[in-house]
């Protein structure tokens, strides 16, 4: 005879009746530390935007907006920061400019081209990319390619002597380490990410429109134009944006081939600098408000490299939700 | 004009069939006599495995004709074959002669391209392209070369009138495909697919997603536009099918019970009024009396 | 009805454009593949070729790392072996209890809940913290008040580790099917129980991939280094005190030195440092080929 039958509804919770449910405190406690960890990512954030602000205080508070000026020179103690910033945003728009078409070209040959069997070898040799670190990029930059790469920016800064635009972009002076070797590397350096990004975007367009664009007699670049492109459109964009976030942040392979030179120049093969690679090769001897302003560059770059991660990914989620929700 | 003879074999044995409620009133109407699709015991490979086997037919200029059977008996490959859309899955062959208007379908030199531009496909589930209206019905044409906006605003509109969606979208051709109800985006692909004049149209159960009434909508389309285009349809409504379709192909499942196989084959192909109220052979006959699929 | 009874109609390929236009972007879209290869093969036979000359057993256990003058073949990179290893252990020991942790909680406890939803999302946003900005973080909140330490190292290569963690992890626990949590939660098992037993053990493989790249990526930054571990020459077995160094760092230090035998021995360390990736990069592999019930 089952006792569960006989349990009298009005005796329940509160007494410990047959069915009556206590959470072991184990229980409870795993599921705390989990959460923990959880709000570890939301603490460690917030951490870092304290006490890094914190510490570049005074070098906000001292320099204030001329932060925004080129005037960079520890002696005499001005620290602003345009140069830096420029030179980020300069090599990082060069390695975008460099690597999207690339990998999204090689984005679509591993989704549309080549027979699914060899897809994961040439996806094997693309990581390969990834697996070097940035400081052999940036050992093998300067003590090979920079150099090698200064006798062509020299034929070609002779080449375009003259020219208007041209001579202003390629022309002297050229250094081998500088703002183009620089977002060179970078673009190596993101090509794996941007690439594997939009795999993962153009692996979503639905195989039945696919087929709807080769049933009507397309080519295959048409039917890409057709059918893949509007699909993956935004998430490729938020691919793009992902990978300038990293081309921003990347630093031990920019402070070894940009060149170390605080200027503003639209030369682009001239020595140059960037807020990272100045942060690694002057922290070591900086102190008080040298030290705070470093600090405060890695402040500017934190924020830079949050809101463009907020704005791809915003991107990313409209162009899925107009996609989905039709 | 020559209309088919009636096959009157007396099948004395088997029960009867009741006789059909709605038939194609105008079966054969438009019937050229001239024959488009001609296969002979064709079998259709995915890699090792053998999908459909034996399968010889001939599709006739004008006719509407209907592939039913049971799930998994191979209509909807053989209907791919037709296309050649088959070739996008890799593995996938033919073998056997499947000739369009004279020439091999799978010979060498023949380019998918220039066969999908002449035998065109709707699909089951409607798959409108993220573009607008226009452009859906514009994608078409343009791919084949045609630029000038006048001459492609015409066929947009006569495309997206042949569809019987003219009315309905003509003030928002530029909104986008995605938003349109499901028969209105059927009949949007529709369209999409006349559009570049095919000669034949392969609809794969283009209803099966749709409500009753865009159903009847699909259906009445069909009866117009066959008098220009020869449509092969699959279905699994076997009403639909004694509605629209002047011939019916029959196929069933042989099933391998040793390698635990599924293989299609063509069982019986006539026109439609025989194959449902007088079927020769007893699994066409099951399968129309509701006795089995 | 024969096959040949009325004339053949034309099949063949359109002429013209159209198909060029196909054939150019075929062409293109390998031709980028190929654009690719070449910095890759460029890079990895530089520094093989150069850095396997330098690499032989005292160079990888000797110690002290010699003076930038010191030409190539005395002393060793041992050192910075040793810290590299040490201090990247460290901070996976670190980072990927926590990192599962947190994908568990995302994922089993959080579901659809507003934390659960903010967790991941400032998950997402944290990978792409630059890794120099993990570095002066912990300099400002730790090295401030205890010192350079391979510790400290430690904890800023954990910031950089725990989201990737995270988000890979939680990737393969949502491939565990659902049925397999009901069966255990109809057998009475709390959900600790059916988490630790059930869900962890299917998606193991997968984590264990995922986690040895977030190492293998952890094994080779140096900006977070730069900053908390301030390189040294000789070897400090103890990770909690004191300065430290790792090949990365050493490199950095040497790759501007106009001095071969400081060159020989950078190119040495990353050849090292990139066996040491690739190794693990192919351990996942396997774990993940081997190991993994559940994959996309």
């Amino acid at each position: 005879m089952s006792t569960v039958a006989q349990a009298d509804p009005a005796a329940s919770a509160g007494s410990a009746g047959p069915l009556a449910h206590r959470r072991p405190l184990g229980d409870r406690i795993f599921q705390i530390l989990a959460a923990a960890a959880g709000v570890l990512v939301l603490v460690i954030l917030a951490l870092i935007a304290i006490s890094t602000s914190q510490q570049a205080s005074s070098w906000f508070s001292t320099a204030g907006w001329n932060i925004f000026t080129a005037d960079w020179n520890p002696a005499t103690n001005s620290f602003g920061a345009l140069s830096f910033i420029y030179g980020t945003i300069i090599t990082a728009a060069i390695a975008i400019i460099l690597s999207v078409p690339i990998s999204v070209a090689m984005a679509l040959l591993l989704t549309e081209v080549v027979p699914r069997r060899w897809a994961r070898p040439i996806v094997y040799v693309v990581d390969l990319l990834a697996v070097v670190p940035s400081v052999v990029w940036g050992l093998w930059g300067i003590l090979v390619f920079a150099p090698w790469l200064q006798h062509i920016y020299t034929s070609i800064a002779s080449g375009v002597k003259g020219i208007p635009v041209l001579d202003a972009l390629f022309g002297q002076p050229v250094s081998g380490a500088s703002f183009f070797t620089c977002g060179l590397i970078l673009a190596f350096m993101i090509t794996p990410i941007v690439t594997s990004l939009s795999r993962e975007v153009i692996a979503t367009v639905p195989a039945i429109d696919k087929e709807g664009a080769y049933a009507l007699g397309a080519t295959r670049l048409e039917m890409i134009r057709g059918a893949v492109w509007p699909h993956s459109q935004g998430g490729i964009v938020g691919a793009v944006l992902l990978g300038l976030g990293r081309a921003m942040g990347e630093t031990i392979a920019a402070a070894l081939v940009i060149g170390s030179s605080p200027v503003i120049t639209s030369h682009l093969f001239a020595a140059g600098y960037d807020m990272p690679a100045v942060i690694a090769n002057q922290f070591g001897e900086a102190s008080g408000e040298f030290r705070a302003a470093l600090i405060g560059l890695g402040v500017l770059l934190f924020v830079i490299t949050i809101v463009i991660n907020l704005i791809a990914r915003g991107v990313v989620e409209r162009s899925a939700r107009r996609h989905r929700g039709a | 004009m020559d209309s088919p003879e009636q096959n009157v074999v007396a099948s004395a044995q088997l029960p009867k069939p009741a006789a059909l409620q709605d038939t194609a009133q105008d079966a054969f109407a438009t019937s050229t006599g001239t024959w488009i699709f001609d296969a002979k015991g064709i079998s259709i490979y995915y890699s090792s495995f053998r999908a459909v086997t034996d399968v010889s037919l001939t599709i006739y200029e004008n006719e509407i004709t209907a592939f039913i059977g049971p799930s998994g008996c191979g209509k909807t490959t053989v209907l791919r074959t037709l296309n050649r859309l088959n070739d996008l899955i890799p593995g996938a062959r033919v073998e056997g002669e499947v000739h369009y208007r004279g020439a091999n379908l799978y010979g060498s030199g023949v380019s998918p391209i220039a066969v999908r531009r002449r035998i065109g496909m709707v699909f089951q589930k409607p798959n409108p392209f993220p573009k607008s209206i226009y452009d859906n019905v514009a994608y078409g044409p343009r791919i084949n070369g045609i630029r000038n906006k006048g001459k492609l605003d015409e066929i947009v509109e006569r495309s997206l009138r042949r569809a019987a969606l003219w009315d309905e979208v003509k003030n928002r051709l530029n909104k986008s495909g995605l938003g349109l109800s499901g028969g209105q985006a059927q009949r949007l692909c529709i369209a999409r697919t006349l559009a570049v004049e095919p000669d034949v149209v392969l609809m794969d159960e283009p209803a099966s997603a749709l409500d009753p009434i865009a159903t009847g909508k699909i259906e009445d389309l069909m009866h117009e536009i066959k008098s220009q285009y020869t449509i092969v349809i699959v279905t699994h409504n076997m009403q639909q099918a004694t509605r629209v379709s002047d011939r019916t192909a029959f196929y069933s499942v042989l099933v391998d019970s040793e390698n635990d196989t599924r293989t299609g084959t063509l069982v019986e192909y006539g026109p439609t009024q025989q194959i449902f109220e007088d079927p020769q052979d007893p699994r066409t006959q099951a399968y129309v009396t509701g006795r089995m699929g | 009805m024969a096959a040949t009874e009325q004339p053949a109609v034309d099949l063949r390929e359109p002429a013209g454009w159209r198909r060029t236009k196909n054939q150019i972007a075929t062409v293109a879209m390998v031709l980028a593949f190929g654009i690719v290869l070449i910095p890759l093969g460029f890079v990895l036979f530089t520094v093989i070729a150069k850095g396997a000359s330098a690499i032989n057993w005292s160079f990888l256990t000797g110690g002290p790392i010699p003076p930038n003058v010191v030409p190539a073949g005395i002393g060793g990179m041992g050192p910075a072996v040793v810290g590299t290893l040490l201090i990247t252990g460290l901070a996976a020991v670190i980072a990927v209890p926590l990192g599962v942790l947190g994908a568990i909680y995302v994922n089993e406890y959080g579901g659809r809940g507003p934390l659960a939803r903010v967790v991941r999302f400032m998950a997402d946003v944290m990978t792409g913290v630059p890794s120099i900005v993990m570095g002066l973080f912990i300099f400002s909140i730790w090295v401030l008040h205890f010192g350079y330490s391979g510790l400290a190292g430690a904890f800023a290569l954990a910031c950089l580790m725990l989201p990737v963690v995270i988000r890979s992890s939680e990737e393969m626990l949502k491939l565990v099917p659902d049925p397999l949590r009901e069966a255990s939660y109809a057998l009475g098992a709390t959900k600790s129980r059916v988490t630790l037993t059930v869900v962890l053990p299917a998606a193991i493989g997968g984590i264990v991939s995922g986690a040895l790249l977030a190492i293998a990526r952890a094994a080779g930054e140096t900006a977070p280094l730069l900053f908390t571990i301030l390189t040294v020459t000789a070897t400090n077995a103890n990770v909690f005190n004191g300065a430290n160094t790792a090949l990365s760092t050493q490199i950095f230090t040497n790759a501007t030195q106009p001095y071969l035998g400081a060159q020989s021995r950078a190119w040495g360390a990353a050849l090292t440092l990139i066996a040491i990736a690739f190794i693990l990069m192919i351990v996942a592999r396997i774990v993940t080929a081997r190991f993994t019930r559940y994959s996309n």
